[in-house]
């Protein structure tokens, strides 16, 4: 998307918000919604609105007690939760800036002319296909301590390698990093369908003007792919807030809590019996992940239009 | 605190989405009988062995009985186990017979709303009362027991103590004074495998037979809210003991990513020299060390005072019939009940696999054939030195035990405010039941 099609798209805006009042009927009748609304009525809103009043509860499955808030403070209050959070902090932020800078610099690497590239592309795009829990429990094979291949490679050429899952202090980032693997592939075909995008005619006029590599990256790629940045931060922050498959297939949270995230902790209440209490986590964790990524996306997107 | 009619409808409905959204078939309900022939449905968890010993009491009781059809179902263990359990119960649409956990996860299946009681059964005055107890609610008995008592401590290799000249201790001192020796010798003092969560528990939950010594109301007074682990000297004592194995440096090396097996390896092999466990996995070792078998022995966590060494025993689980079989099918689960606790269930199931630990029907004896590690428990049932373990005693179990103790056990956080931590988890547990006094 170039500077001139955002101008463009701006001024479209204004006058379809002037055209709003003389709005062409639809030509289908409201019952064509009805049997989409059904669905996901039944299956979206009501357990949505079930599980805001859940939360308000202390429940079994036999039965239920309401108890306001009371949820919300305990859940507040477990020394995991904390953990948990920072924990996801960390988690979301490593992934989604290392998915960045990553996928970028494959993109570019992969938009050049260089020999074998649609081998290429394919390869680099393989991990996100396969199943997390697949990769998860591969890689925790490959990570062990003692009899794992990455730590064996590491030995052949003298480095004595960590206990990767089993360390406290490197058992979050060892997952982070697996997860970086399995998913710069979709950050990198992002950037590559932004970069695609950039008309040739930029890159002609700034090699004409005597742009060397560098400067036609700063210049021209990195501002024109912003889109895909948006799209890419976007994609990874949420999936890095609400992680849990891999962490879980990895360490479960372990050793102890030091690799704990919110969605394992809300899965271990709720593993534990505790079904108000999980529930009152999921509504937590929607509202901070709400939070942190509406004003985000509004914050990118009018970047994006100042320009 | 009950709920109208429409509203457990309403959440009937939403449980049975729920199960069949994970996907778990209920499987044969055993609607249609034939000519006569009641079919029983027979739930059990899939762990090996446990399917095994269910195959062969069914095999055996469907041989002698024409008329009724055991089938046997699975479920997860674990965690998963329990929300299949709740959830087929609240829903009406569990098997005729189930085993699930005695002591406080039964207290979770609110049985005098789901089970139907036992009390009238021929075998109920043959059963120990130290089980009776744990699968009562509300002065009725609802379980009968299925399989054997098993129990907590340390499994050790005898050969090690052999070559050492060492002397199964009484005393936790004496214990880390071994273990200096052995560690002297370079073989590692305490195995632990804490890849296996739940492994690292067993010194605290073991040690509880010590902590009873101490104090003898500890049970009664902590379901109460009276008494805390952090508060009460004994009961801190068992997170110290975990503490103090990994602070010594005692723990074999990969203490951290061995898994339970691994560990009863080295143990067999000799590389290890106690492990802290429950005897369960001495069919494990059984199966997987065979010619080893013979090396390993048991005795229970050593307290403080030789005097009151004993056990901490875990109570066999329970074989429960749901309110919702009725008939002619209640009465054949009633049959299938009362052949698996009779003398020649218990000599199945023992053939079938590694028992455990003593049964708790009498008129049940271990065959001569039993490991020596089980043998050796049956000197502190005979002088009557066991303890039924806390979560048999007390509903209250926080279900983040194992991974505090993981890290009291690793050195990531210290024994004191590890207990502090479990008796704020111990707290939702409460709530959670209705407890009063939380």
């Amino acid at each position: 998307m170039t500077a001139l099609d955002v101008r463009q798209e701006h001024g479209g805006r204004t006058s379809v918000a002037a055209a709003r009042p003389r709005r062409v009927r639809s030509p289908y009748s409201y019952w064509f919604y009805l049997p989409a609304a059904v669905v996901y009525g039944a299956l979206f809103l009501a357990p949505t609105f079930a599980s805001f009043y859940f939360s308000l509860t202390r429940w079994t499955i036999f039965e239920h007690e309401f108890i306001g808030l009371d949820n919300f403070v305990q859940f507040f209050q477990e020394p995991a939760l904390i953990k948990g959070f920072v924990n996801t902090l960390i988690y979301a932020v490593v992934t989604s800036g290392l998915k960045i800078v990553l996928g970028l610099l494959l993109a570019v690497l992969l938009t050049s002319q260089i020999v074998a590239r649609g081998y290429l592309r394919s390869v680099v795009f393989f991990p996100v296909l396969v199943s997390t829990i697949g990769v998860g429990l591969t890689f925790t094979v490959l990570m062990h301590p003692d009899e794992g291949l990455i730590n064996k490679s590491l030995a052949l050429v003298g480095i004595d390698g960590p206990a990767w899952l089993t360390d406290p202090s490197y058992a979050l980032l060892s997952v982070a990093l697996v997860d970086v693997w399995k998913g710069v592939g979709l950050a990198t075909l992002i950037y590559i369908a932004g970069i695609v995008s950039i008309p040739g005619e930029y890159f002609e006029a700034a090699r004409v003007d005597g742009a060397g590599r560098l400067a036609v990256f700063r210049a021209i790629v990195l501002p024109l792919a912003r889109p895909a940045t948006v799209t890419v931060i976007i994609l990874s922050l949420i999936g890095g807030l609400r992680s849990f498959d891999l962490v879980w297939a990895m360490t479960r949270g372990g050793p102890g809590f030091t690799s704990d995230v919110i969605a394992s902790v809300i899965y271990k209440q709720y593993q534990a019996g505790f079904y108000g209490l999980s529930t009152a986590g999921n509504v937590v964790l929607f509202l901070v992940v709400t939070a942190i990524v509406i004003p985000l996306y509004g914050f990118l997107n009018r970047k994006e239009v100042d320009q | 605190m009950s709920i109208r009619p429409s509203r457990r409808l309403a959440l009937a409905a939403l449980a049975a989405g729920a199960l069949v959204l994970s996907a778990c078939s209920a499987g044969s309900l055993g609607t249609s009988d034939e000519e006569g022939t009641t079919t029983v449905s027979y739930l059990v968890d899939n762990e090996a062995s446990t399917v095994k010993t269910a195959e062969a009491l069914v095999s055996a009781f469907n041989a002698k009985n024409s008329s009724i059809q055991v089938k046997i179902e699975t479920r997860p263990q674990g965690g998963e186990g329990d929300n299949i359990v709740k959830t087929r119960l609240a829903t009406g649409d569990m098997a005729d017979v189930f085993g699930y956990n005695s002591g406080s996860l039964f207290q979770a299946l609110k049985p005098e709303q789901n089970l139907t009681p036992l009390d009238d059964q021929p075998y109920v005055g043959d059963l120990d009362p130290a089980f009776k107890v744990t699968v009562t609610a509300g002065g009725k008995l609802y379980g009968a027991p299925n399989g054997a008592a098993m129990g907590g401590g340390i499994l050790y290799n005898k050969a090690v103590y052999t070559k050492l000249g060492l002397q199964v201790p009484k005393t936790w001192a004496d214990f880390m004074a071994n273990n200096a020796k052995i560690k002297a010798a370079g073989v590692a003092p305490v195995v632990q495998a804490y890849q296996d969560t739940w492994t690292s528990q067993v010194i605290v939950l073991a040690d509880y037979h010590n902590v009873a010594a101490d104090q003898p109301d500890f049970a009664e007074k902590f379901t109460a809210n009276q008494a805390k682990f952090a508060t009460t000297p004994a009961a801190l004592r068992s997170f110290q003991r975990l503490q103090d194995v990994h602070d010594a440096k005692y723990l074999n090396k990969d203490f951290a990513s061995a898994k339970l097996e691994q560990g009863l390896k080295l143990l067999a092999d000799g590389k290890g020299a106690h492990f802290p466990m429950l005897t369960f996995t001495v069919a494990t070792l059984a199966a997987n060390s065979p010619d080893k078998i013979d090396d390993i022995g048991f005795f229970a966590l050593p307290g403080d005072d030789a005097a009151k060494n004993g056990l901490t025993v875990w109570e066999p689980g329970g074989l429960y019939v749901p309110k919702s079989t009725t008939g002619a099918k209640l009465d054949a689960a009633r049959q299938f009940i009362t052949f698996v606790v009779s003398k020649e269930g218990c000599d199945i199931m023992a053939g079938a696999s590694t028992p455990s630990g003593p049964f708790v029907v009498k008129g049940c004896d271990l065959p001569d054939t039993v490991p020596a590690a089980i043998k050796d428990m049956q000197p502190y049932f005979d002088s009557k030195a066991t303890s039924p373990a806390l979560e048999f005693l007390s509903p209250v179990k926080g279900p983040t035990l194992e991974q505090i103790t993981v890290e009291v056990g690793s050195g990531i956080r210290k024994a004191a405010d590890g207990a502090a931590l479990y008796d704020q988890d111990v707290k939702k547990q409460a709530q959670q039941l209705g407890l009063s006094g939380w």
